[in-house]
């Protein structure tokens, strides 16, 4: 299988403090990957390699099969897009405004639309559900709201790959759900390849084909969920008790966090 | 469903046009009043150029009133551009060139450029430049770079660099009595009677060019308010067009304080109108600002020549007393 997104020997440093070590992993076209692990381990810095944010020497990341150093920022920015943790802008764009700027990339300095990109941003916003909103100020609207806005602005860049950067940590359960139902349907019917760090480790039991499981910069783990939510894995690299079982659902692997009054007579 | 999106040429060109009007009527009217030959008829005559017609006045219009009104124009559309710009750059709604002492440090820098025996162009532009450059490096540096969104800090370095600045201006111009130095209300206050064609025309040559690249930057500048790295995903050089978009402005800045001294709180009052108005997209509000400002600054300085009931009154006066209440209840406003 082809591969998106390759990561090979990488190693990255703020100044002296080493936040990646050795990290080598691929992620397969058209597959849902997670990124999961501890505060501090790196995860985001990972994915700021990987977005070309953080400049990485030689072939340390390679996308579509070429090295990342090979595209201009606008040629990588039609093969990939970003979704940020908690954009807040205080500047009253209209929803509408805001989904047509993923149509950069395709556009002129100046961004001017043409009737093509209206239609494009037009289907993106039905697909997340945001159509209704159109001319509402980005600045109004909620969390989940916000969040499906600039999910179907990355849409419209009409890139092979998608990375998220904890898209669904500050919204309620249902925009949970709803994000990550986005991003698998995403998946299957535009065969874009999903790459998100997150910490809800049960969503990317449930949704993941691939995890990967950092600590101190270090991979723990990388493989099939299963094999990667262990619970001595886990405990030894969240540094804290919990129980590993089947979700109801089918055959995913579900955790339950185990508080210190259950320790004792606990698994 | 349908989505409606005005088509960006045609908004722009039309408020583009609209405002151009405005600012052909606020430099009619800084042409035509004045002490001199207050009657329309004589001022129509003159301008039109009939034999008839008062060479005085004529004079007065074409020699004195025109230069100052177009000096007043350019002034006021660099200063709501910088506005505009430093704005979107640092996310925060009142950064301002003279609140952040930007135009501070020009001054200072200006003064040094004089009192070295610089030439007007490019010497002092130049020592200008720098002090300008100094000091934005100082306050971002202050606010502690890469958090420049806090927005007190960064305020709060800007006022501190704007006092010192003040102080500094005041002290070499007391110091040192030198006949090429303007007096301490010309660089505090700012003052545009001193205007002339030739200043107009290098200012011009320095300023629109500059203009030019800023709209040429207006789509990047709406990116870069998706937060940098949402900028950088969609294709925008984040670095190069962050430091081009500081340097130029500073340029920009500096280029009218060495020729007008200090005049404040333009860049707010006239980005948060049109902003206001006309919505947050760059690519409107660039063409608007430089129309916008200047229009605003012509008819500051209409004020200021016709409100004095002894000489005139510093242009800055006018431009500070409409700005700091403004800016006072944005500062309100944002602490909700």
């Amino acid at each position: 299988m082809k591969k998106a997104i390759e990561v090979n020997n990488l190693n990255h440093a703020y100044g002296n403090v080493s936040v990646l070590t050795d990290v080598t992993f691929s992620v397969p076209e058209g597959s849902f990957f997670v990124i999961i692990g501890p505060n501090g381990s790196g995860k985001t810095t990972l994915l700021k390699c990987m977005s070309g944010m953080e400049k990485v020497p030689g072939n340390g990341v390679t996308i579509l099969d070429k090295p990342m150093h090979h595209f201009s920022r606008k040629d990588l920015a039609r093969k990939m897009a970003m979704v940020s943790q908690n954009v807040m802008s205080d500047f009253p764009f209209t929803v509408t405004e805001v989904v047509l700027m993923g149509r950069s990339p395709h556009m002129g300095v100046l961004g001017l639309d043409q009737k093509h990109d209206i239609d494009i941003a037009s289907q993106a916003m039905k697909f997340t559900e945001v159509g209704h909103l159109a001319d509402r100020k980005i600045s109004q609207l909620s969390g989940g709201e916000r969040q499906r806005v600039f999910i179907a602005r990355a849409i419209c860049q009409e890139p092979k790959i998608i990375l998220l950067d904890e898209p669904t940590s500050a919204l309620d359960l249902a925009h949970q759900l709803r994000v990550m139902d986005l991003m698998e349907q995403l998946k299957k019917e535009k065969d874009i390849t999903i790459i998100m760090v997150s910490h809800d480790i049960n969503m990317a039991a449930m949704y993941g084909d691939g995890l990967l499981l950092l600590k101190e910069g270090r991979i723990v783990k990388k493989g099939k969920p299963a094999d990667v939510i262990n619970y001595e894995i886990l405990e030894e690299t969240y540094g804290c008790r919990l129980l590993v079982d089947q979700s109801p659902l089918g055959e995913y692997p579900r955790i339950t966090l185990v508080p210190e009054k259950f320790a004792k007579t606990g698994g | 469903m349908t989505v409606r999106q005005p088509h960006v040429i045609r908004r722009m060109t039309l408020i583009s046009l609209f405002l151009m009007l405005i600012l052909i009527i606020s430099i009619f009217l800084a042409i035509s009043v004045g002490a001199a030959g207050g009657n329309m008829k004589n001022v129509f005559q003159a301008l039109l150029g009939g034999d008839t017609s008062d060479s005085m006045l004529k004079t007065i219009i074409w020699d004195l009133r025109f230069p100052r009104a177009l000096l007043a124009a350019l002034v006021g559309a660099t200063l709501s551009l910088g506005g505009l710009v430093f704005q979107a750059l640092l996310r925060n709604p009142l950064a301002e060139p003279y609140i952040l002492g930007v135009s501070g440090g020009s001054a200072i820098g200006a003064i040094l450029g004089i009192l070295l025996g610089l030439s007007n162009f490019p010497g002092v532009s130049f020592t200008a430049f720098l002090g300008s450059m100094g000091t934005l490096f100082l306050v971002l540096m202050m606010s502690s770079g890469a958090s420049v969104l806090k927005k007190d800090s960064l305020l709060l370095a800007g006022v501190m660099i704007n006092a010192f600045c003040s102080a500094v201006i005041m002290f070499m111009v007391s110091l040192v009595q030198d006949s090429r130095l303007h007096n301490i209300i010309f660089w505090l206050m700012g003052d545009l009677s001193m205007a002339g064609m030739d200043q107009v025309g290098i200012l011009s040559a320095m300023l629109i060019p500059c203009f030019i690249l800023m709209f040429r930057l207006s789509h990047d500048m709406n990116l870069l308010l998706m937060g940098s790295e949402m900028a950088m995903s969609m294709g925008v050089h984040i670095k190069v067009v962050t430091y081009t978009l500081l340097i130029v402005t500073s340029f920009m800045v500096s280029a009218t304080v060495s020729q007008c001294g200090l005049l404040g709180f333009v860049g707010l009052i006239i980005p948060h109108m049109l902003r206001m108005i006309f919505g947050p997209d760059h690519r409107v509000l660039v063409p608007a600002c430089i129309l916008g400002g200047a229009s605003y600054m012509v008819l500051c300085d209409l004020l200021a020549r016709v409100l004095s009931r002894h000489g005139e009154l510093p242009v800055g006066v006018i431009t500070a007393m409409i700005g700091v209440p403004l800016f006072i209840y944005l500062l309100m406003k944002s602490k909700q």
